[in-house]
């Protein structure tokens, strides 16, 4: 035979795979070892979050936000809040901002921790990931102190927070800064210049900026591309251009510098918890417009308007008027953009939720292409992904 | 809510505006400014001429389209709105642009401008079953295989019309229609006296 045929096989990873990072189900084509094309099929965790926000009242819908991507629960309650408090015209207290950032830099290293920890344990090291885990724990108490959840915590309420911090969490959670750099300092010397590691990452994955653009990256994929974007500097939001911070970029867009820049992060977010704890000032943490959040329960206790300001908010819940807006925030994971339309009644018109795994998962074939089967094994651990929000 | 909505912002808005506004022309159908954000509605044929503009014009170079969904106005005669929103990260802005379409006539897809169209548009197609023209793979995104309807159209149940479960005799997965426990209960909450519709026994009254 003079000619010879050669076949391409395809190769289906998911959706159980431990380094598919959730229900990933992906059919990959493959020339040897070679991928040639990958076609990500997701949805298999889709529950229909947009169309359930349809049929809620806005103060039923904050929990769904922590469901979406359920490491980074409290960033994406704040891209919601957010946007109903832009159509609302309501003002946040400053002390309710500050618990606000605290707790979302809070939860970018929790969902760091996770990420550089797992996608090390796909690509052959361990121990980073029993170390990161024990710091995830101790995070998670800050979680549960102020919202009785470890996880989902639906802490933030239009105009302010839930409730305020439990006396005594500002010195516990200096403390664990405290100790969090010495924790920074193992891992780097576990990873950093690992061979095993390096081989994994280095070259693997490559995004130049242009492409990073045209694909719709953002977040620490951005940035290790060498696009200097963060929605923190660019567009601040809440109380972030109070605080003094930098942003990390790589150079070369590849695994490694994504992994590089997202420990960089983590320092960065640990000096602006120590800022917000600081600068915190005395105060209320609700807004005081008892049409937005309730009203204390000692009020409700003499004043009928009190009660019936209670009762009203609790089953008609909050109107919001009739418009549309767009709000994103910076994420641990991207920009974390939510769609508001709202019609002027009590349920959200439409919600389009925004999330950047979703963007990223996209941009996996022209990521993988003739690399190999386990270096896509290594750019879906640094792309970042969790099925919550992906499929939403 | 800290995010500037001031007279800063609006003039700013209002430059970007006198970019746009010469250049397109006819093409503008509308234009928007509110709560700081700037909407511009063209129509469905034009987008992918209007986008490349954004992209490359200097003044305003829209690189990243960060979002694009649908949203669904059964009552109107064009019930979609296809919205795209950009992202100039040279100028710091956003942009919001509209489309607007039927059940049956496609818009021309934009993968050509932005390869990030792709999966928002298959989204949009299977969510609401807005056609695309020239997608490179218009397949259903996140539904079921053999998923049938568009599930985020109003008109669509919260429920849906079929639930799945394991069959112990087949040995799998089948499909069956809907059956609820109790009635799926929607409350009106809406006051009676702000809401616009009838109390109920007022149609009494009034016949």
């Amino acid at each position: 035979m003079a000619e010879t045929e050669i076949k391409t096989f395809s190769v289906n990873f998911g959706p159980q795979h431990p380094a598919a990072h959730g229900v990933l189900r992906l059919v990959l084509e493959m020339d040897g070892e070679i991928v040639e094309r990958a076609d990500p099929h997701i949805g298999l965790l889709h529950r229909g979050t947009e169309k359930l926000i349809e049929y809620r009242p806005y103060l039923q819908n904050i929990p769904y936000f922590d469901r979406l991507d359920y490491c980074s629960m409290l960033c994406q309650e704040h891209s919601f809040v957010l946007a109903v408090e832009k159509l609302l015209g309501v003002e946040v207290p400053i002390r309710a901002r500050y618990i606000r950032v605290l707790f979302c830099e809070i939860t970018r290293i929790l969902n760091h921790l996770l990420n550089i920890t797992t996608m090390a344990l796909d690509i052959g090291a361990m121990t980073p990931l029993l170390w990161g885990f024990e710091q995830r724990e101790k995070l998670m108490e800050f979680y549960e102190a102020v919202s009785g959840a470890r996880m989902h915590a639906n802490y933030f309420r239009f105009g302010g927070v839930a409730k305020d911090m439990p006396a005594g969490l500002e010195e516990r959670i200096l403390a664990w800064c405290d100790q969090f750099e010495r924790f920074m300092a193992d891992i780097e010397t576990l990873l950093n210049e690992n061979r095993i590691f390096k081989q994994r990452t280095v070259d693997i994955g490559v995004v130049s900026a242009e492409d990073a653009l045209a694909w719709g990256f953002s977040g620490p994929m951005l940035r290790a591309s060498g696009v200097a974007w963060d929605l923190r500097k660019a567009q601040p939001y809440e109380i972030y251009d109070r605080l003094d911070f930098d942003i990390p970029i790589g150079k070369h867009g590849d695994c490694y510098d994504r992994y590089l820049v997202r420990m960089q992060e983590m320092r960065e977010s640990v000096k602006i918890i120590r800022q917000c704890i600081e600068q915190m000032p005395e105060g209320p943490v609700r807004t005081p417009n008892h049409k937005v959040t309730p009203p204390p329960r000692a009020e409700m206790k003499r004043s009928m308007e009190a009660l019936i300001h209670h009762f009203k908010l609790f089953t008609e819940g909050i109107h919001v008027p009739e418009g549309e807006v767009y709000v994103a925030t910076e994420n641990p994971k991207g920009e974390f953009a939510v769609y508001l339309v709202s019609d002027g009644t009590n349920k959200p018109y439409r919600c389009k939720i925004r999330s950047p795994a979703y963007v990223h998962l996209q941009a996996l074939e022209m990521m993988g292409k003739g690399h190999q089967l386990a270096d896509v094994v290594a750019i879906i651990g640094a792309l970042d992904v969790v099925f919550g929000e992906v499929d939403r | 809510m800290t995010v500037d909505t001031g007279p800063q912002m609006i003039a700013s808005l209002e430059e970007m505006l006198a970019i746009i506004e010469p250049a397109l022309g006819e093409t503008l159908i509308e234009k928007r400014i509110a709560y700081g954000e700037l909407t511009i509605v063209v129509p469905a044929p034009q987008i992918v001429r209007v986008l490349t503009f954004l992209r490359d014009e200097p003044g305003l170079l829209f690189k990243e389209l960060v979002d694009l969904c649908g949203v669904d106005w059964p009552e109107r005669e064009q019930r979609f709105d296809v919205v795209y929103h950009l992202l100039s990260l040279h100028h710091n802005h956003r942009l919001r642009v509209k489309v607007r379409t039927d059940e049956y006539t496609p818009v021309p897809s934009v993968v050509s401008v932005y390869p990030t169209a792709g999966w928002f548009e298959r989204e949009a197609w299977d969510m609401y079953g807005i056609l695309f023209a020239d997608h490179p793979d218009l397949r259903r995104l996140l539904s079921d295989y053999g998923f049938d309807g568009h599930p985020l159209r109003k008109d669509f149940p919260l429920t849906g019309y079929v639930e799945l479960r394991y069959d112990e005799e087949q040995k799998r997965v089948v499909y069956e229609p809907v059956k609820l426990r109790q009635d799926f209960r929607t409350f009106d909450f809406l006051s009676p006296w702000e809401g616009s519709g009838m109390l109920p026994g007022d149609e009494k009254a009034q016949g």
